[in-house]
């Protein structure tokens, strides 16, 4: 929309599940689709690869079923990757190396520290434009020009950005240098949308924070089981395995409005990639899951609970203005119930009652020989 | 009965890292994590004594930062490698850097350790040419850093430039059919800081073997665990599921035997 800043996605994962890359390659995957077949508001794709290599993605795209036609003339890759501090051309190239064809839609980043010029270039790959001084020398300047003026054009037409692992720019500089590059990105006419992929353990909370603050999409992916301290190492090769390829992802969506919408979708990864499925019921399989199999029953049933629901305790007022009826250990339970409490000021020398079944006991209680102080009866105050 | 699993072609280390008859493995970044009490150098002298088999078809080099080349020696001699005849052969190239001020050199400013970084690379990078004019570019190449800890204090503790100079050896993995192995203690970080580089090196690593002792102590036949998790298996550009390995090891007088617990009598 006009004025509007660019809507951006975060996709942030950690170590607990690390689906995040497999998770961002999908999005990418799809947005360079959508593009190809003229479905979304971006004309053409630039993609900051820090964490994987160009090469990498094209093969990607490529087994994704997009048009190597289309990859050529939408997308284009500046790889942060493979030089980004600018060492490769301060030492002697390796001369036996198998010269693999520099594609004519990557361009060498060098200066990752330098995000005013990651910056610009970033903006200069998308609107298509002095495009040959970035390249290696190697390239062909001729095929570039032909494959420019086939991009993103002259009008104002829009491009998407994705930067595939924020946490490595991070690296090289700090964060409010970052979230200034992401609103210059966001605040820029040509930007339609911006994806990236953030490893939420490798950084303060802040960070994610001050990131999720600049999206109006958060992706979190979770692990889907849960994993306790207690855990033995067998148990852990147990849940990381379990982990490795499900995970839960947790979407929180910041409306235009002001509205926060949240959205939570399982996903699965297999051989073709990612596949999101709805949440099913996890919670109660949790819990049956956490009691240990026995061959008792560990939980109630309906009718004991009712039962136990049912039961006087000893010491509890019922709130009925009856006396409290305490058992004070000298009659059995069910004696006591129906007799009521001996006044403190008789004196009951022994106990000859006992409990049905077991041997007599006399007892003589010290206590009962003294006159007790009536008006200090110290359980007068007790109101259970 | 005791299984005996160390035969050379295969043990149960070898199978959970896919190391091939030639030496080749799937993965690109490996990272052992050890502790004080599991000492995970026996997997490094494992997996050199593997990659300079006679069968092994490619080339190694090893960044010596804790120990000198004579300990390595001595150590692989007793497994049945002769380190000196590989390293005149040039099927290994040893980089002695036991004095750690070898980044320093320069000076002491952020530059100079970048430069020291830079330098070291580049050292790789001749290896790498010369292992290649030699074999006509056949064969892989590891390499092998032993340790990544004591590598940042050699930069002054600035785990940022030890990371730039592990991406630039990443870098070389996926260009070239080089493999990368990182020995790391994990143990020994205590700040919220420093965790995180142990998160970067998981990050980074296609492979974790983290070696620890046994929950229930010390035991006389078992002296330790290690749990393998191979996270793209199967390991083409597209990926499977992570496979998970724990299996528990003895380090005899010249080999070491691995076995699933309860299979060791």
């Amino acid at each position: 929309m006009e004025g509007e800043h660019a809507p951006a996605l975060t996709i942030e994962d950690s170590l607990a599940s690390s689906l995040g890359s497999s998770v961002f390659d999908h999005f990418l995957a799809n947005l360079v689709s959508q593009i190809a077949a003229g479905k979304s508001q971006a004309r053409g794709l630039v993609l900051v690869a820090f964490n994987r290599s160009p090469a990498f993605y094209l093969e990607l795209l490529r087994r994704k079923g997009v048009d190597a036609q289309h990859v050529d003339k939408r997308v284009r890759i500046l790889d942060c990757y493979s030089d980004p501090l600018g060492w490769k051309k301060r030492v002697p190239p390796l001369k036996t190396a198998q010269n693999l064809p520099v594609k004519a839609n990557v361009a060498c980043f060098s200066d990752a520290r330098d995000t005013n010029k990651l910056m610009a270039s970033i903006l200069d790959l998308g609107k298509g434009t002095s495009y040959s001084e970035l390249t290696a020398t190697s390239c062909n300047v001729l095929n570039l020009v032909y494959l420019l003026t086939e991009f993103v054009g002259q009008d104002k037409s829009r491009f998407a950005v994705a930067i595939d692992l924020v946490s490595s720019l991070l690296r090289y500089t700090s964060l409010p240098i970052v979230a200034g590059l992401v609103n210059k990105l966001r605040s820029n006419d040509q930007t339609s949308c911006i994806v990236w992929l953030i490893h939420s353990d490798l950084h303060e909370q802040r960070v994610s924070a001050a990131l999720a603050y600049v999206s109006t999409m958060v992706a979190s992916i979770q692990p889907i089981a849960q994993c306790t301290d207690e855990q033995t190492s067998q148990q852990n090769s147990v849940w990381l395995g379990k982990n490795s390829d499900k995970a839960k992802l947790h979407v929180r969506l910041k409306r235009r409005n002001g509205r926060v919408k949240l959205l939570a979708e399982e996903l699965h990864l297999d051989q073709v990639g990612v596949k999101f499925t709805a949440v099913g019921d996890q919670n109660s399989n949790a819990a049956k899951s956490l009691l240990p199999k026995v061959q008792f029953n560990l939980q109630l049933s309906e009718q004991e609970r009712v039962e136990r629901a049912k039961v006087v305790l000893p010491y509890e007022h019922q709130g009925n203005g009856e006396e409290i009826q305490i058992y004070d250990g000298r009659r059995s339970l069910s004696d006591s119930i129906s007799i009521s409490q001996p006044s403190v000021a008789s004196p009951v020398i022994s106990d000859t009652q006992v409990a049905p079944g077991i041997g007599e006991i006399h007892y003589v209680r010290d206590s009962d020989d003294e006159q007790p102080d009536s008006d200090e009866d110290p359980d007068d105050d007790l109101d259970i | 009965m005791n299984p005996s699993f160390s035969s050379p072609t295969t043990n149960l280390l070898d199978e959970a890292l896919g190391i091939g008859r030639t030496g080749s493995v799937p993965w690109r970044i490996a990272l052992v994590q050890d502790c004080v009490e599991a000492s995970g150098a026996f997997l490094l002298h494992h997996l050199l004594k593997r990659s300079l088999s006679a069968e092994a078809a490619g080339a190694v080099v090893f960044l010596g930062l804790a120990q000198p080349f004579s300990h390595y020696d001595r150590v692989l001699r007793k497994m049945g490698c002769n380190l000196s005849l590989q390293r005149n052969k040039n099927k290994l190239h040893f980089i002695d850097l036991l004095d750690l001020e070898f980044l320093v050199a320069g000076g002491t400013d952020q530059n100079a350790i970048e430069d020291g970084f830079m330098n070291l690379y580049n050292r790789i990078l001749r290896f790498i040419e010369a292992n290649n004019l030699m074999h006509n570019n056949g064969g892989w190449i590891r390499i092998i850093i032993d340790d990544i800890s004591l590598l940042e204090i050699a930069a002054q503790g600035s785990s940022s430039h030890t990371f730039d100079f592990l991406q630039y050896c990443a870098t070389l993995t996926s260009e070239l059919d080089c493999s990368l192995l990182i020995l790391n203690h994990g143990d020994i970080y205590s700040s919220e800081e420093d965790q995180r580089l142990l998160s970067h090196l998981d990050y980074l690593s296609d492979v974790v073997i983290k070696a620890e002792t046994l929950s229930t102590g010390i035991a006389v036949d078992v002296h330790g665990q290690l749990t393998i998790i191979n996270k793209r298996a199967l390991g083409e550009l597209g990926w499977s599921s992570s496979k998970v390995y724990n299996f528990q090891f003895k380090l005899k007088e010249n080999a070491v035997e691995f076995f699933y617990p309860g299979t060791k009598f």
